[in-house]
């Protein structure tokens, strides 16, 4: 299947690894990914901090850098349910850009819940408020986790709260933010887990932060780079640093 | 006030904190027990929304068959234009001599009524409405009948949208509010009484929360309180910050409609949140509080956006969104800030940053972007 | 302009093109369900245990001395009763007085009874809820507000099973008192007569 990546804003710029992830992942199940450069934001922040003119432009942008694609898939759940809730409400004509978050389109669209993956490691999985809420995802990502080889799955008390990110919130009400975070960590650290998952880098870059800020041990990790570890298809496994995220390699 | 000044005492408590937490779980766990295993829940919530939503389109006709009700049923109607003119309507139709006791509710406090609870020995009685079926004229507490049984002077007060069209409506708004509310099957107490009793209904901001098409959902609100229960936000600072208004997520999308998004109350409101999305999820008459908030937020910046010297959030936002609307501009710009962001990285993080973004590196670090971006990983592996 | 006139005006104008209208509301919710009576009967049971009432199921011969056994374990020595209370219910046992409401009862007497004893208009099973209407057996709403201790009859034929079924039946007219389980310190105990 041909498929189109949107890597985000966010995620090109300062999570590059997640977009390769995704890359590697999907052309190690077969598939041809293209990557349309005109690509640049699809308005989240702009349409959610209240610049509603400038987000339904970059929205009207994004339809029409990836019109003709039949597949389009992004790492980013907020910004897939941003296209699929609120393009609509922006502009009607802007509804239907058949944009997938990448644990739909392995587990509705290609049919896969076993990607051959590797990664041992303990690992516990946040379900983002988009990914729970505004897409549905469900038990997508849990089944997609549970395939892969040597992966210790931990539950996640309390998984269903916010962790406090919530874009432009972080910072306009950031001590409210912090204390989310604060018990959303003290939650991860009970799991005994090493590393923290989310299907989402702009929830995984708060929650990244503030592990990194204590000093602890666990590692925020994108679901794509966990499923794309130990795939031994193209080149070494990635190596998840112990910095914010990630150190990403030059 | 701004909401994250008010908070920040609040969150400095943390042992309150951690009572609302306990709190609110423990509401939660209730709630869930009383909506899970009702078979037709959904089908409760699609028809509780619906008949809030019917009521509301058509407020002018139910309003004025509640009046005529009332007053075939020997009660009295008086229309409050804002909370002075509720008191003092009020306080004309108590007697002078006996103190009269108060059932509070959401209305009561809201025109900053006080007053003991009632007792077999009161003469007068305030009561904050629940509901007041125009059909028939009923008005329906979700308390013990204490404040409706005596024989003295009854008023009930309530606000505009407080009335239901029908009896048969109850059937779907108590089960509602019940299960949604306070988690159980019925409330413990609901009382109802049809005639004798004058009326006040209060406007005090409805009408223009009513007049604005993406916000007027919010006064379908049965003031059940599920959302706050489920707010992770107010779960940490409280009712205190939301002002004076409601508190919790349905405060945040009414207290900005009713006193303008100007004043920094109004203008904070609609950003204290995280649109996570929990009180929509629960809401028993299903109000998209998330797309109301982003709506106001809307509002808020464009409240802003004649201001002669533009503030530095708005020079970001609109610099950010030019940048982004062409790949070149986006591109130069992301090497650049990439650039200026190593330079204040150590061993890969970021832990301090200048102006608009200090709020964040005040508690988490920020990773230092990678050399290369995506699209310059692709072009390279082309 | 009177405020009735402003406030109307406004709310009218909130919808130019006249009354909104257009909204029909889906009644697709459970009014009533093909549930079996013996299932209806113990499903109130239940609920009324979840809600901390005491409950205990009789026959009709058996009522007198249930309810003598009730108000002994409450210590309930003065019991306010409805005039038209049914003569058969009440105890002839010695220790427990009733006050009958006849002529009503002040509400010093009132503050001095240790329980009251009424029957009720209907019963709704899924909510564990007895509703009083004022009718018979009932008194007025102020006998049930002031005694620390409530006893109330049911007969099995008086619990239907739904919110729906019961709003459906009730006289918007008469005043309602729904009494789910206790509140603000009062107990609730409730005698569910099976065979009427
Ligand atoms: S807005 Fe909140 S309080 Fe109002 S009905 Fe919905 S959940 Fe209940």
């Amino acid at each position: 299947m041909r498929i189109a990546v949107f890597v985000t804003c966010w995620g090109d710029a300062l999570f590059p690894a997640t977009g390769r992830a995704v890359v590697r992942l999907l052309e190690h199940l077969g598939h041809e990914v293209v990557f349309e450069p005109a690509q640049t934001c699809c308005g989240h922040m702009h349409w959610t901090a209240g610049y509603h003119p400038e987000a339904i432009a970059l929205a009207r942008r994004l339809t029409e850098v990836f019109a003709g694609h039949d597949v389009i898939v992004t790492p980013s759940a907020s910004c897939a349910a941003t296209v699929r809730t609120a393009y609509p409400r922006m502009d009607p004509a802007l509804a239907g850009l058949p944009v997938y978050e990448l644990s739909e389109l392995l587990v509705d669209v290609l049919g896969v819940t076993d990607v051959g993956a590797r990664y041992p490691h303990r690992v516990t999985y946040q379900p983002t408020c988009h990914s729970l809420r505004a897409l549905g995802l469900g038990d997508r990502p849990l089944r997609l986790l549970r395939a892969v080889r040597d992966l210790e799955l931990a539950d996640l008390p309390e998984a269903g709260e916010c962790c406090g990110f919530g874009g432009a919130f972080a910072v306009k009400n950031a001590d409210t933010s912090v204390a989310m975070v604060a018990d959303k960590i003290a939650r991860i650290h009970e799991t005994g887990a090493d590393v923290v998952c989310a299907t989402d880098d702009s929830c995984l870059t708060h929650l990244g932060g503030a592990l990194s800020r204590l000093r602890s041990g666990v590692r925020a990790v994108h679901l794509a780079e966990i499923l794309a570890s130990g795939l031994g298809a193209a080149g070494p496994a990635p190596v998840p640093g112990g910095v914010a995220r990630r150190a990403d390699a030059p | 006030m701004r909401f994250s000044d008010a908070a920040r005492p609040e969150l400095g408590d943390p042992a309150a904190r951690r009572g609302r937490r306990r709190a609110a779980a423990e509401a939660r766990g209730r709630r869930a027990d009383a909506v899970g295993g009702f078979p037709g829940w959904e089908a409760l919530r699609e028809a509780g929304a619906a008949i809030r939503e019917r009521t509301l389109r058509e407020l002018g006709t139910h309003l004025e068959t509640l009046e005529a009700a009332v007053e075939e049923e020997g009660g009295h109607v008086h229309w409050a234009r804002d909370a002075a003119e509720a008191r003092r309507i009020i306080d004309s139709l108590l007697p002078d001599d006996v103190p009269a006791a108060l059932v509070r509710s959401d209305v009561t406090d809201e025109i900053g009524l006080d007053g003991a609870e009632p007792g077999p020995h009161s003469k007068a009685a305030v009561v904050g409405a629940g509901f007041l079926v125009a059909e028939t004229g009923t008005l329906v507490v979700a308390e013990r009948g204490d404040g409706l049984s005596f024989p003295g002077t009854l008023v009930a007060v309530a606000g505009i949208e407080d009335v239901v069209p029908g009896w048969t409506d109850l059937e779907v708004l108590l089960q509602l509010v019940s299960r949604a509310g306070a988690g159980v099957p019925m409330r413990p107490a609901i009382s109802t009484r049809t005639g004798d009793f004058a009326l006040v209904l209060l406007d005090n901001g409805r009408t223009t929360v009513l007049a604005d098409p993406d916000g007027r959902a919010a006064l379908r609100c049965v003031h059940c309180s599920a959302c706050s229960d489920v707010c992770p936000v107010f779960q940490r600072t409280g009712p205190r910050p939301y002002g004076p208004g409601r508190a919790g997520p349905i405060g945040a999308v009414l207290t900005p409609q009713v006193r303008g998004v100007e004043a920094p109350l109004g203008a904070s409101l609609p950003f204290a949140s995280t649109l996570c999305g929990a009180c929509a999820d629960v809401c028993p008459v299903k109000i998209d509080i998330p797309a109301m908030l982003v709506h106001l937020r809307g509002r808020v910046v464009d409240a802003r956006r004649g201001r002669p010297v533009p503030p530095p959030e708005m020079l970001l936002m609109r610099g950010l969104a030019w940048s982004m609307g062409d790949e070149r501009r986006y591109e130069h710009t992301l090497v650049r800030r990439a650039r200026w962001a190593r330079l204040l990285a150590r061993d890969g993080r970021i832990r301090r940053l200048p102006g608009l973004f200090g709020k964040w590196t005040d508690a988490r670090d920020l990773p230092a972007p990678p050399r290369q971006s995506f699209r310059a990983w692709w072009r390279r592996r082309r | 302009m009177t405020a009735r006139e402003e406030i109307l005006g406004r709310v009218r104008g909130a919808f130019p093109g006249g009354d909104g209208g257009g909204v029909t509301v889906p009644r697709g919710y459970r009014r009533r369900a093909p549930v079996p009576r013996g299932d209806v009967i113990a499903l109130f049971g239940e609920r009324l245990a979840d809600r901390r009432a005491a409950v205990r199921h009789v026959a009709l011969d058996e009522l007198a001395v249930a309810m003598a056994a009730m108000l002994w374990a409450r210590e309930a020595k003065r019991v306010a009763v409805p005039a038209d209370l049914p003569r058969a219910w009440l105890p002839g046992l010695d220790g427990v007085r009733p006050l009958t409401d006849d002529p009503p009862l002040d509400p010093a007497a009132l503050a001095e009874a240790d329980g009251v004893v009424t029957g009720c208009a209907l019963a709704i099973a899924e909510t564990g809820t007895v509703v009083l209407d004022g009718g018979r057996a009932q008194g007025r709403r102020e006998l049930t507000l002031v005694p620390r201790h409530h006893l109330c009859v049911v007969h099995a034929d008086q619990i239907v099973h739904t919110v729906p079924e019961a709003v459906g039946r009730l006289d918007p007219y008469l005043p309602l008192s729904w009494i789910s389980g206790p509140s603000a310190g009062r107990t609730l105990e409730i005698l569910v007569v099976e065979d009427w």
